[in-house]
């Protein structure tokens, strides 16, 4: 039997507030471990939290940005379950009223286009961090530590239908979300610092079935590839289970990374049985038509408005755009290059080239490079006005990103890089070159055309790459 | 609607209650009392009234994302049962 996969994804993103949701206490990553909590977030008795303005502007914006229907009446619930991490024994989060709902996206995978649902985003609480003493959560015997610091920091969870059906379906999914989280600024989607963590539900169903399968879940994804590779092995496994005859238990499955496996890690089946209630200590939000407008008009332009523009005012490939407008980094990059004056496509081919292989290289991020958009701008310019040309180019930007901090200008004016435009000078280069390369020469006169090639190419060499190959090819044509 | 046995059982795990042998005749009867008084409201007709979450007619209590002071680690840790390298610490978390 053909299977197909159903896949949803709940993406928590961690909201870029100074604050927590609940109290004036910091959201800095990374401080010492319990230096940033209260009585509010640890949950002591008498506490009263009061919500954070920013945390509902956000989340209202993410909405927005993925096109759900704001609720202009919304509020808190808790979500009553027992884990250390959750010192109140109830996670404030949002059930029957969240902020959000009825959103979509649209994702591009091998040329196709889809789009995927939104069911809800809602606003909630992280929870601390937990650990553990042994390598293990099972060998922790001696018991675990908590850090509550983390407990408090503002999520969004943003809740899909489950319309993927591949691994490749599902990235491109959280690519966009997290592309969207970065435009509208709501978001560090610092992967490594779990801001940006999925939780993936995984069942299989016969093709041309419209009835779901059973199940299962994998909590707390934080890297594409752990995305990719979980989705993969899961289908694999819960193919063969059903092509054995077996039955898919409804569980949350964890991933290991390091072995490229899911793991059964608890039962579903005594159901969870969070006892939703209202949270009595947070007042309901209520939002006008007028405010939500406001949130709207502040909204920057968003990553399939921006990849659009690129292909019809730059005249850029599909290709290009969306690669230069997946991430609100690249794309202020570009649009920063292109603010030198440089041409559109040298500048996309810089980026995607060049300056991608060396960021991948170097493993850091387009704001870190040390060529800024406006000296490889000024760079482009070089190149387009003919002053050097791009062969010399790539040597400039080596000059740049192994430090040199000076002007594009200044670097070729102090290497002495200009390209030569005099025909008397370069002529005299070619007439060399012509005396010292007899073979060449008769085969060009042999009526061997490309033999050229060889000719151009001893000139360059010989005039350090300096000199201006289309003046040279018309000379060697006219000499020769 | 009748709270068995099995109900109980249930409520008392997701409450980490444990519950001796006498008692539970006991609770059983207490919470029947409690749904029969909610199945007694329930026979008001409400289809087309709000449901009232809050008693008080108030909305939209924010703050602006403005850091207040923090407890120290110290202070945060002093009513902690048991604590280690400025750590909370917790009984082994899951048993298999």
């Amino acid at each position: 039997m053909k299977y197909e996969a159903v896949i949803g994804l709940e993406i928590h993103s961690e909201l870029k507030t100074t604050t927590k949701i609940f109290c004036g206490c910091k959201t800095a990553f990374g401080a010492e471990q319990n230096t940033q909590v209260c009585p509010v977030c640890l949950g002591l008795p008498g506490v009263l939290p009061t919500i954070n303005k920013k945390v509902v502007e956000f989340a209202v914006k993410a909405g927005l940005a993925t096109n759900c229907t704001i609720n202009k009446y919304s509020k808190f619930d808790r979500k009553n379950y027992y884990y250390p991490d959750l010192p109140k024994n109830w996670q404030t989060s949002q059930y029957d009223l969240p902020i959000a709902e009825h959103g979509h996206v649209d994702i591009e995978v091998n040329g196709e286009k889809k789009t995927v649902r939104l069911t809800r985003i809602h606003m909630e609480e992280d929870a601390g961090k937990l650990v553990h003493s042994g390598n293990t959560i099972k060998d922790s015997a001696a018991g675990s530590f908590v850090d509550y610091n983390r407990t408090g920091v503002p999520l969004i969870e943003i809740v899909s239908e489950p319309d993927m059906h591949s691994a490749a379906e599902a990235r491109a999914y959280m690519e966009k979300i997290k592309a969207i989280l970065e435009y509208i600024d709501v978001s560090n989607c610092r992967m490594e610092e779990g801001n940006l963590r999925a939780d993936i539900n995984v069942s299989l169903r016969p093709v041309g079935s419209d009835k779901l399968g059973t199940r299962t879940e994998m909590k707390n994804i934080n890297s594409f590839k752990a995305l990719e590779d979980a989705i993969n092995y899961e289908i694999e496994r819960q193919q063969e289970v059903l092509e054995d005859g077996g039955k898919i238990i409804q569980e949350t499955r964890t991933f290991d990374p390091e072995r490229g496996v899911t793991l059964s890690m608890r039962s579903k089946e005594n159901a969870d049985d969070y006892r939703y209630m209202p949270e009595p200590d947070l007042p309901p939000i209520v939002m006008t038509d007028e405010e939500i407008e406001s949130y709207r008009r502040e909204l920057p332009e968003l990553p399939d408005a921006a990849c659009l523009r690129l292909q019809n005012e730059l005249g850029l490939s599909a290709y290009d755009a969306g690669v230069l407008t997946a991430s609100r980094q690249t794309a202020q990059y570009f649009d920063a290059v292109l603010k030198t004056g440089a041409d559109a496509k040298l500048a996309a081919n810089w980026i995607m080239s060049d300056l991608a292989k060396n960021l991948n290289a170097a493993e850091i991020t387009i704001d870190q490079s040390p060529v800024d958009a406006k000296r490889l701008g000024e760079m482009i310019l070089l190149i387009s006005k003919g002053t050097i040309s791009s062969k010399i180019g790539k040597k400039v930007f080596a000059e740049m990103w192994d430090g040199n901090t000076d002007s594009a200008e200044k670097i070729v004016a102090d290497k002495g890089w200009v390209q030569i435009t005099d025909t008397g000078a370069i002529e005299q280069i070619v007439k060399e070159v012509i005396a010292k390369n007899e073979k060449a020469v008769a085969d060009y006169k042999n009526g061997n055309k490309k033999a050229i090639g060889a000719l151009v190419g001893q000139v360059m060499k010989a005039s350090q790459g300096k000199a201006n190959p289309q003046t040279v090819n018309e000379l060697l044509t006219k000499l020769l | 609607m009748k709270i068995t046995k099995d109900d109980l059982a249930n409520v008392a795990y997701l409450s980490r209650l444990a519950l001796d042998d006498g008692e539970e005749e006991n609770y059983i009867k207490d919470l029947n009392d409690i749904v029969a008084y909610v199945d007694k409201l329930s026979e008001l007709d409400t289809d087309n009234i709000m449901p009232t979450t809050y008693a008080l007619a108030t909305e939209n209590v924010f703050r602006e994302d403005e850091v207040r002071p923090s407890l120290t680690q110290e202070e945060a840790l002093s009513t902690a049962p048991d604590k280690e390298n400025g750590y909370f610490k917790v009984p082994q978390v899951l048993a298999e």
